[in-house]
């Protein structure tokens, strides 16, 4: 019996394209893994010509960096997608948009310039919008936390339970009033945290905030990734984690379409 | 008006399992403005989304219906126990995933329903919505509750609880339901839901279990099903849908954003089975058989997958190698994907070498996933008692085909509990797995192949020649399948090569209650219910004893019990709870089937063995709907013709 050769060879990417795409509305309920799926089929249906990897099981080259938690509305999501033919990043936007369920975006795209994506998001700004929840108690509730460093928690991971200091994540915070609910107004805390192994995610900061302080539970959080990036020590604030790419794609005089990388 | 229920539903999905399940919005939804229709269906598939959604029955009525311009349509599905609850105490009703809509908002609820253990899902989700769980107590505001799907061939153990009964194939049934529907409306709702529902009856489209009368024997059995009010007919016939490269359905499929039981999207290639496999209700009830011509099947591949972006085809039906023109669509489809990663499968397949050639072709392309072969029957004797004709020969000279073209892993499913069956039968297919496996290692020179045994405990079903058939206990079922495990297990050079998988024999006996039930089982389904019955498909939710107890309180001081209804081996004057639904079958043909396995006897198939007289196309004034199809070759090449390989380009260039 004749070994079964994988009949796929890994096709060469040509184009690699970093990606900022939004999560909002009701796909905020959406898992990583769900968007992964919508995404792969989106690609399909807008006949992008994603590169495939070779073998039995040829796997679009997607890869995937950071993403929100289930029930967490994004603005600053990031992929970076290996093309096996260069397209104009603009037009993909829009058709790999178009083929996503409505709260998917792609909103930029912008060829890769070196680097890893994963190495230009350390920091993330989380709002959460704590609806029954008033600005004053939010704010007190937020200084009896923050008062008495470290603040431990405790998570339950994979490889067991892992202590946690919300305090070594924590960059900065606002605290306002408003809400993105018409005709509603309520406490809304932005909070800038460090990304850490484990992470700190804006859930955990809500509920160790309702354990530990005198805050009542809001009757719903709705929590938004408003950005991701490079700490910019100026602003305390997160930069665009593809500012270096858009750098090299200007000194390039245009679309990386045109001028594929060889 | 009916408001969306989204913004109640909203906090509730930050603390439940899997919230995505519940907001719709997928690709391909379908949002019909609630104004913009007069007559209004929500379709609800009674279990969780990720098995509903795959749905084909569903899938096509929600196109089919939702094209006609004074309707819509909705889909609704089951909500975990979770999301149950925080519904309950925040009192939001049960919703659909398109519109959030209530759905005691709606004109009909039509339900689907392919397997009886969605029966308690079904009355959790009526009553989720507030309405009375009785059909007798729903008043005229109320939906009508209309189901259909294979398990409404015997709708009698949820007949209080359903206004109506669709028999056999949706598509046209739907529609005639709906003209009656608009027509009674216009007609200013004349003798309000009880009018309708005696119009409904009266016109033979729908089964009406209200309209009918049923008196019971001081020995249980029953006497007589008898129609209630004059018009009212006395039987009610399936609906059998013809010529379907017309119906060519789903068009676009919903294209969930969730992970679902059924990673792809599927084409139903032919309806009907006509092997003649005798516990095989789904080949018994959807006969003839009637084929998609191949050229229609290679079109609706091609706009499904630009629809909906799925990387995996399966082509659906009961026996998918039976396809007239199965070669040329395998190699003409598999040429058109070649380099494309899409993938392309063949779900259920029969024992026979040219399977494997079949799918070696599909699989040349990339992906190969595992053979699996259903001889069904371990002995040679039972095989010919369930007219399974595949001989011992026939499995090992199609494993021999899957070893030599690559495979080193072949699925076997069996059933345990077949009549007439005994200890040694069963044993037989320890033997025949080490047989293959002695094949698979011969062919190959390797140690490494693997041949996974499943057995499935065998329900007799009703419109089958196995609803006489007693049901074997589940203590027995068990004895048998421990003993099959040892008969693996002992010899050492074949316990690791040979998996077996094996579910334990109660399940199957409720399913077999609710199968060949009659209206007295409808008081166990509410009690179970009553008692917190929920997914009853699901062994983490499944409670044998939650059922066997309600059994006993429910039929306590009454000739019958749940070993009645299972065990029990029916005769040939008895009066059965489904005998006045026609599923076309001749009840003489079917008494003769059951003779006939008794004694071993097989019967051939129609499309190539002469006509067996099962009654069918007689009754119904159909005819079988097989190949060669009356098309062009012009039409094939271009229903096939070649996909641009490099569709960047279709991106790129037009854009």
């Amino acid at each position: 019996m004749a070994k079964r050769v994988p009949p796929n060879e890994a096709q060469p990417v040509v184009q690699r394209l970093r990606c900022r795409y939004t999560k909002t509305g009701r796909m905020r309920f959406a898992s990583h893994r769900d968007f992964q799926r919508s995404l792969e089929r989106a690609i399909r249906r807008a006949d992008v010509p994603i590169a495939y990897s070779g073998g039995f099981s040829p796997r679009p080259r997607i890869s995937y960096a950071n993403a929100a938690p289930t029930g967490a509305a994004s603005h600053a999501e990031y992929i970076e997608l290996g093309l096996r033919t260069a397209v104009d990043p603009q037009l993909l936007t829009e058709v790999v948009s178009r083929a996503l369920p409505d709260g998917f975006d792609i909103v930029e795209a912008i060829p890769a310039g070196g680097g890893k994506l994963a190495d230009q998001l350390h920091v993330s700004h989380w709002q959460l919008e704590l609806f029954g929840s008033e600005p004053a108690e939010l704010d007190s509730a937020l200084a009896v936390l923050l008062a008495a460093r470290p603040v431990v928690f405790t998570r339950i991971t994979k490889s067991g339970r892992k202590d946690v200091d919300l305090s070594s994540a924590w960059v900065s915070h606002t605290v306002s009033s408003g809400s993105t609910a018409p005709g509603q107004t309520c406490a809304i805390l932005r909070v800038v945290v460090q990304h850490q192994i484990p992470a700190v995610r804006p859930d955990d900061i809500l509920s160790v905030l309702v354990e530990r302080t005198d805050l009542d539970p809001p009757t719903t959080a709705l929590i938004t990734r408003l950005a991701q990036g490079p700490l910019r020590e100026s602003s305390g604030f997160p930069g665009d984690p593809l500012a270096r790419d858009k750098d090299v794609d200007e000194q390039a005089f245009g679309s990386a379409a045109a001028d594929p990388p060889t | 008006m009916s408001p969306s229920l989204f913004p109640q539903l909203e906090p509730l999905l930050g603390n439940v399992n899997k919230p995505i399940q519940y907001v719709g919005g997928e690709v391909n939804a379908i949002t019909t403005p609630w104004e913009s229709a007069r007559l209004r269906w929500a379709l609800l598939y009674p279990d969780a989304y990720e098995v509903g959604s795959p749905n084909q029955g569903v899938q096509i009525l929600y196109e089919v219906l939702n094209e006609q311009p004074e309707i819509l349509a909705e889909r609704a599905y089951a909500v975990w126990p979770d999301l149950d609850a925080l519904m309950r105490e925040a009192q939001v009703p049960a919703f659909t995933v398109d519109g959030h809509r209530s759905l005691a908002d709606f004109d009909v609820i039509g339900v689907s329903l392919s397997t009886e253990l969605g029966y308690t899902n079904m009355l959790n989700t009526i009553d989720l919505a507030g309405l009375p769980l009785r059909a007798a107590d729903r008043r005229d505001e109320h939906p009508l509750v209309i189901v259909g799907g294979h398990a409404a061939f015997n709708p009698e153990p949820i007949a209080p609880f359903i206004d109506a009964a669709v028999i056999g194939d949706g598509e046209e049934a739907v529609l005639a339901v709906s003209k009656l529907i608009l027509a009674w409306q216009d007609a200013g709702r004349p003798g309000g839901r009880t009018g309708l529902l005696a119009q409904l009856s009266a016109s033979g489209v729908v089964y009406v279990p209200g309209m009918y009368e049923v008196s019971y024997g001081d020995d249980g059995h029953i006497e007589r099903v008898v129609p209630n009010a004059s018009g009212v007919p006395w039987q009610v016939a399936k609906h059998t849908l013809l010529d379907l490269d017309e119906w060519p359905y789903p068009k676009a499929p919903v294209v969930p954003v969730t992970e679902t039981v059924h990673e792809r999207m599927s084409v139903e290639i032919f309806r009907g089975c006509t092997r003649g496999c005798r516990f095989c209700q789904a080949g018994m009830i959807t006969r003839p058989v009637r084929e998609r011509s191949a050229a229609t099947v290679a079109k609706m591949v091609d706009s499904g997958l630009d629809k909906t972006g799925f990387a995996e085809v399966g082509m659906l039906s009961l026996s998918s190698a039976d396809h007239s023109e199965i070669g040329k669509l395998a190699s003409g489809l598999a040429d058109r994907y070649e380099g494309t990663q899409t993938s392309l499968s063949l779900p259920s397949t029969r024992v026979d070498a040219f399977n494997v050639e079949l799918a070696k072709e599909l699989s040349r392309n990339g992906r190969r996933s595992g053979l699996t072969f259903a001889p069904e029957g371990g002995s040679e004797r039972l095989r010919k008692v369930i007219n399974k004709t595949v001989s011992e020969e026939d499995l090992i000279r199609t494993v021999s085909a899957a070893y030599e073209s690559g495979w080193r892993h072949v699925k076997l499913y069996f059933m345990c509990g077949l009549p007439t069956e005994t200890d040694e039968d069963v044993l037989q297919i320890a033997r025949l797995a080490k047989a293959v496996i002695d094949r698979g290692r011969e062919i190959s020179g390797r140690r490494d192949i693997r041949c996974t045994v499943s057995i499935g405990g065998f329900v007799p079903k009703p419109h089958t020649p196995f609803q006489w058939a007693g049901q074997l206990s589940a203590e027995e079922t068990d004895h048998r399948l421990r003993i099959l495990r040892e008969e693996i297990r002992s010899d050492r050079s074949y316990a690791k090569a040979i998996g077996f998988r094996y579910h334990d024999g109660k399940p199957g006996i409720i399913e077999g209650l609710l199968a060949r039930g009659d209206r007295r089982v409808a008081e166990v389904i509410e009690e179970v219910w009553a008692q917190g019955g929920r997914f009853d498909g699901w062994s983490e939710h499944f409670s044998y004893d939650r059922w066997a107890q309600a059994a006993d309180k429910v039929f306590a001081d009454t000739p019958v019990s749940l070993e009645w209804f299972t065990e029990r081996e029916r005769t040939l004057p008895e009066v059965l709870p489904w005998g006045h639904l026609d599923s076309g079958l001749d009840a003489d043909w079917l008494w003769q089937d059951w003779q006939d396995a008794l004694s071993e006897d097989e019967v051939g198939d129609c499309r190539w063995t002469p006509c067996s007289a099962c009654g069918v196309c007689d009754q119904m004034d159909t005819l079988i709907q097989v190949g060669p199809h009356d098309q062009s070759a012009e039409e094939w090449d271009e229903s096939i013709a070649a996909r641009s390989l490099d569709p960047v380009a279709r991106a790129g260039t037009n854009g």
